[in-house]
C-alpha cells in the first residue's frame, strides 16, 4: 500500500506542475490588474510604477520562472491587492470553508443516506415518491436563488435565523470554529444547508438506487432466512454495501463543495476562501487566483487517495496496488 | 467579541433580534466594498480611504460635499505663490495618548509615499512639494511652481504618530501601529467578516455619535439588502437601484439619497483616420467620422437623458452637461444637459457628410457602474433611430479597462467608442478636466484617462493657466472655460448623467449623504 501510496503523490506532484503552467498563462493573458487596482487620479508615471512593482512589465515566461522559482520554496506571490502572501490569505480564510463543507458533507450523509434508504425500500409509496421529486428540485434550482430565497423567508420573513456573516467563533487548536457557539451554529445552518442542497439529493438518489438493488441480492434474502431482524439487515447488511458508491461520490464531491462553495459564501457572506476567490477574480489578483487554484488541485487528489483508501477498509476485495504493475 | 455578548444574551436573542436597533449605542453597517488594509498609506482607493477616515484625521477635511473644511490644520494660506503655511490644531492626542504636533506631520509625509507594495500610493499627492518644520505647531510646504491645488491634496494624507513611521502595513492592519486622531479608535479587522471600531472620547471634532461601529463586508447587492430586512445590519450602502421603489415603501427603513462627484460618459475615437469600430453601412471601410465635432454633437442629440434617467436608473441619476454637477468649484455655468432632439441630430450627420449613417460598435464595463450596460444597450438603439447602426459588446471591467486604456497597438486605446464614469476625487473640475480631455502627454501626466484623445491647444492652454493660478475665483473662471471648450465647443466627451447614490437605514437613522460616495460612520445619525 505504501508503493501505492507514493507512486500516486508522485503523480500528483506532475498534475500539479501542468496545472500552474495551465492557470498561471490562462490568468495572465485576461485583463490588467493595474486598472483595478489604481486610483483613477493618478498619472502615467505612476500608473507605470505600479506595472513595475507588480512585475507585470517581463515577458510573461520571466513571470512565470520566477513563480516557479519562489514556489519551490513554498512562496506562491504575494496578493497584488493586500500585499501579504497569497498563501497566507488563503490559508486564514481555510477554515470556515473547512467548516462550511464538512457541515454540508455531514447534512448530506445525515439527511441523504436514511431518506434514500427509505425510499428505496418502498419504491412506489407516495412519500418515496416526494422524496424523489423533492431530490430533482434539489438538483435543479440554482444555488444562489435557493440561498436567497432561504434568506427571504428565514431571515427576512420569519426572522428564525440570521441573514449573513459567521457570527461568534470560538478558537480551538489556533484554529477559528463557529460551529460550537449558538450563535456560530445558528450563522452556519443556512448557508450549510444551502451548499448541501445538491449533494443531499445526489446521495438520496445513490442510496436509493443501491438500496433497491441491494434488497434483491442473495446475502439480503439470506439474511432474511436467517431469521434476522429487518432493522439489523439494513443497518448492517444493505447499508455497509450501499456506502461504497455514497464514500465514492461523496469524496470526490467534498473536492468541488470546497472549491465551489463560492456561489454559497457570496450569498450568505461567508468569510471563507471562497469569497476570496471570487474578490480575487473582480480585482485580477492572479497570485491568489493561481495559489488557490494549486491548493484545490491539492485539495481533490489528497481527497482520491483518501478515497481509494476508504475504499479497502470498507470492502476488503479492495487491494490497493498499482494498474501498471 | 465582546460586542457581542451585549446585544446577544443568548443565540435565541441573536435569532430572535427584532428589527429595531440592535443596541442604541452599537451600529452595524452592511457595506459593499472592503478595504485591502488598515494603513491609510497603503492603497489610495475608495474603500481604504472611507475606512481610515474613521481612525484618522487630515490637516484639511473633505465634507460631505467635498468641501474643506478644517482639520488638523486650523488655518492654511499661501504666504507666496511657491509657499504655503499651515497652523496646526493645539491639545490634540493621539488614541494612544501622545500628543499632536509638527513632528507627526513630518513623519507621515515621509511614509505616505513609499509604502512597500502599494497597489496605488499617495506619492501622488506629495510629489513636488517639500515640507518643512517652522515651529511644533507649524508647517510650511513649498512647491517649484505655483501650485493652487494644495489643500485638496492635503486633505488626501491621513497624519499617522510619528511612533508609527516605520510601521510596517501588517501592523497597521493588526492595530499595533493604529493609532490615529480620528472619531473612532480600531479595535479590531478579520478580513472578510468585519472591522469593528469603537469611539474615542478625546476627538477634537463633533462627537462621535455610536460607541461601537462594526462594518460587514457584503459585496452581493440583494444579501445587502435582505441582512437590512432582517435586521442584522442597522445601515447598508449601495442600494441597488431596483430595490429602491421597494424600500421606499418599506415603514421600517429610511433611504437617503446624494448626487455623487462621479458623471457617466461617453469617450469618442479623436486620434484615429481609420476607427476600428466604425464601417460604412455595407461594412467598407470609411474615414472615422467621430473626428467631425459635428458628428459628435449630433450623436449627444441623439440620446435622451430623460428617458435614460427615468427607465434605466429607475430615476435615481441627473442628466449631465458637463463633468461635474452643479455646485462644484469650476463647473461652467454655461453648459446645460443637451436636449433630445433626433431631427436635428440627423440634420447635423447630414451637414457633416453623412446622410445615411454609418456602422459602429460600442464598447462598455457591466460590473462597474450603476446599471452600465444597460445604459450602453439603451444609447445604442437610440444611435439607431438616427440612422447609425450601433451594436454593443459590454465586458467584466477588469477585461475593459485594460482594452479602453491600452489595449491596441503601441497602448493606445483600442475601441472607438466607450462608456466609462469619472468621479473627481478632487471634489472639484481639474481632476476630470485633467484627465479626460487634456492632451494625452506621459511626461507632463496629462490626459492620463483620455481613451478618447482629445487634444486642442487652445483648451490645454486654458487648462494649464487654471493649474499655475493660486486666485480662486480667477482659477474656478478659467475652469469653467475650458469646460466650454472641450465639451460646449469641442464635444471632446459626451456627458450622460451624475450617479446618485443610496444608502438605506433602520426607521430612526439617516445619512448626510456624500458626493464621493464615502460611507462614514460619522455621517449616519439618529433622526428626531
Amino acid at each position: 500500500m505504501s508503493v501505492f501510496i507514493i507512486r500516486r503523490l508522485m503523480q500528483s506532484v506532475i498534475v500539479v506542475a501542468v496545472m500552474s503552467l495551465i492557470v498561471f498563462v490562462g490568468v495572465n493573458v485576461v485583463g490588467d490588474p493595474v486598472d483595478m487596482l489604481i486610483n483613477p487620479e493618478a498619472d502615467q508615471a505612476e500608473i507605470e510604477r505600479v506595472i513595475r512593482d507588480l512585475g507585470l512589465d517581463r515577458p510573461l515566461h520571466e513571470q512565470y520562472l520566477y513563480f516557479v522559482g519562489n514556489a519551490f520554496e513554498g512562496d506562491l506571490g504575494k496578493s497584488f491587492v493586500f500585499g501579504e502572501s497569497a498563501l497566507k490569505l488563503i490559508v486564514q480564510r481555510m477554515p470556515a470553508t473547512f467548516e462550511l463543507a464538512f457541515s454540508a458533507l455531514l447534512m448530506a450523509i445525515v439527511i441523504g443516506v436514511p431518506f434514500g434508504v427509505y425510499a428505496g425500500m418502498r419504491p412506489n409509496a407516495i412519500s418515496s415518491r416526494t422524496i424523489m421529486a423533492g431530490s430533482i428540485l434539489g438538483f435543479s434550482l440554482p444555488t444562489f436563488w435557493v440561498g436567497l430565497m432561504m434568506i427571504m423567508v428565514f431571515a427576512v420573513m420569519l426572522g428564525w435565523l440570521p441573514s449573513t456573516g459567521r457570527g461568534d467563533t470560538v478558537e480551538i487548536f489556533g484554529i477559528e470554529v463557529s460551529f460550537l457557539t449558538a450563535d456560530g451554529l445558528s450563522h452556519l445552518l443556512m448557508p450549510a444547508l444551502n451548499l448541501a442542497l445538491l449533494k443531499i439529493s445526489l446521495v438520496i438518489r445513490l442510496a436509493r438506487a443501491g438500496t433497491r438493488e441491494a434488497m434483491h441480492q442473495d446475502y439480503v434474502k439470506f439474511a432474511r432466512a436467517k431469521g434476522l431482524s429487518e432493522t439489523r439487515v439494513i443497518l448492517v447488511h444493505v447499508l455497509k454495501n450501499i456506502m461504497i458508491p455514497v464514500v465514492t461520490v461523496l469524496g470526490l464531491e467534498f473536492g468541488s463543495l470546497i472549491a465551489f462553495s463560492v456561489v454559497t459564501e457570496t450569498v450568505f457572506a461567508w468569510p471563507g476562501m471562497g469569497k476570496l476567490l471570487i474578490d480575487a477574480l473582480h480585482n485580477l489578483d492572479r497570485p491568489i487566483i493561481v495559489a488557490y487554484l494549486m491548493m484545490i488541485v491539492l485539495v481533490f487528489v489528497i481527497i482520491n487517495l483518501i478515497v481509494d483508501i476508504f475504499y479497502s477498509v470498507l470492502d476488503p476485495r479492495v487491494r490497493l496496488k498499482d494498474a501498471g504493475q | 467579541m465582546h460586542f457581542r455578548k451585549t446585544l446577544a444574551v443568548g443565540a435565541v436573542a441573536a435569532l430572535l433580534s427584532m428589527p429595531g436597533l440592535a443596541s442604541a449605542e452599537t451600529l452595524t453597517i452592511g457595506y459593499g466594498s472592503e478595504p485591502s488594509a488598515i494603513d491609510p498609506h497603503y492603497h489610495n482607493l475608495t474603500p481604504n480611504n472611507s475606512m481610515a477616515a474613521h481612525i484618522f484625521s487630515r490637516l484639511i477635511e473633505q465634507d460631505e460635499k467635498q468641501r474643506l473644511t478644517p482639520g488638523l490644520a486650523t488655518e492654511w494660506k499661501a504666504v507666496d505663490e511657491l509657499t504655503w503655511e499651515f497652523k496646526l490644531r493645539k491639545g490634540v492626542k493621539f488614541h494612544d495618548g501622545s500628543d499632536f504636533n509638527a513632528d507627526d506631520v513630518m513623519a507621515t509625509v515621509k511614509r505616505a509615499p513609499n509604502v512597500p507594495n502599494s497597489p496605488s500610493s499617495f506619492a501622488l499627492y506629495l510629489k513636488g512639494k517639500t515640507f518643512e518644520k517652522v515651529d511644533d505647531y507649524t508647517i510650511r510646504i513649498k512647491t517649484e511652481a505655483p501650485y493652487p491645488l494644495m489643500a485638496v491634496d492635503i486633505s488626501t494624507i491621513h497624519i499617522i504618530s510619528n511612533e508609527a513611521v516605520d510601521a510596517s502595513t501588517e501592523d497597521f492592519n493588526s492595530g499595533k501601529a493604529t493609532a490615529g486622531t480620528g472619531p473612532y479608535k480600531f479595535v479590531e479587522w478579520v478580513p472578510g467578516d468585519r472591522v469593528v471600531l469603537e469611539r474615542y472620547d478625546g476627538y477634537h471634532g463633533d462627537k462621535p455619535e455610536w460607541d461601537k461601529v462594526v462594518y460587514k463586508p457584503i459585496k452581493s447587492g440583494p444579501s445587502r439588502v435582505a441582512a437590512l430586512l432582517a435586521g442584522d445590519v442597522d445601515f447598508i450602502d449601495n442600494v441597488p437601484t431596483i430595490d429602491i421603489s421597494r424600500l421606499e415603501k418599506d415603514p421600517n427603513l429610511s433611504l437617503s439619497q446624494g448626487i455623487s462627484n462621479r458623471v457617466i460618459y461617453l469617450h469618442m475615437d479623436q486620434f484615429r483616420e481609420d476607427s476600428p469600430d466604425i464601417t460604412a453601412k455595407d461594412g467598407s471601410k470609411i474615414k472615422n467620422p467621430l473626428l467631425d465635432a459635428r458628428v459628435r454633437k449630433a450623436l449627444s442629440m441623439a440620446i435622451s437623458r430623460d428617458l435614460i434617467v427615468e427607465r434605466v436608473m429607475e430615476g435615481v441619476a441627473i442628466p449631465a452637461g458637463q463633468l461635474l454637477p452643479e455646485g462644484f468649484f469650476g463647473v461652467s455655468p454655461n453648459l446645460k444637459p443637451e436636449a433630445y432632439d433626433p431631427e436635428g441630430a440627423k440634420k447635423l450627420l447630414a451637414e457633416a457628410g453623412y446622410p445615411d449613417g454609418f456602422k459602429m460598435k460600442v464598447h462598455g464595463p457591466n460590473d462597474r457602474y450603476i446599471n452600465d450596460a444597460k445604459i450602453l444597450e439603451a444609447v445604442a438603439q437610440m444611435f439607431s433611430r438616427i440612422g447609425i447602426e450601433t451594436s454593443v459588446e459590454t465586458m467584466t471591467k477588469s477585461v475593459f479597462f485594460k482594452r479602453a486604456s491600452r489595449g491596441g497597438p503601441d497602448n493606445s486605446p483600442e475601441f472607438s467608442f466607450v462608456l466609462v464614469g469619472w468621479g473627481s476625487g478632487t471634489g472639484e473640475a481639474s481632476s476630470p478636466l485633467k484627465s479626460l480631455l487634456a492632451t494625452y502627454n506621459k511626461d507632463k501626466g496629462m490626459g492620463s484617462s483620455n481613451r478618447g484623445r482629445h487634444s486642442n491647444p487652445e483648451f490645454d492652454k486654458v487648462l494649464d493657466e487654471a493649474l499655475a493660478t493660486v486666485d480662486d475665483d480667477k482659477r474656478a473662471m478659467l475652469l469653467a472655460k475650458a469646460t466650454d471648450i472641450g465639451i460646449g465647443q469641442d464635444q471632446g466627451i459626451i456627458p450622460l448623467h451624475y450617479q446618485v447614490n443610496t444608502w438605506a437605514a433602520k426607521k430612526g437613522l439617516k445619512y448626510n449623504a456624500r458626493t464621493d460616495e464615502r460611507t462614514y460612520a460619522m455621517g449616519i445619525v439618529t433622526s428626531k
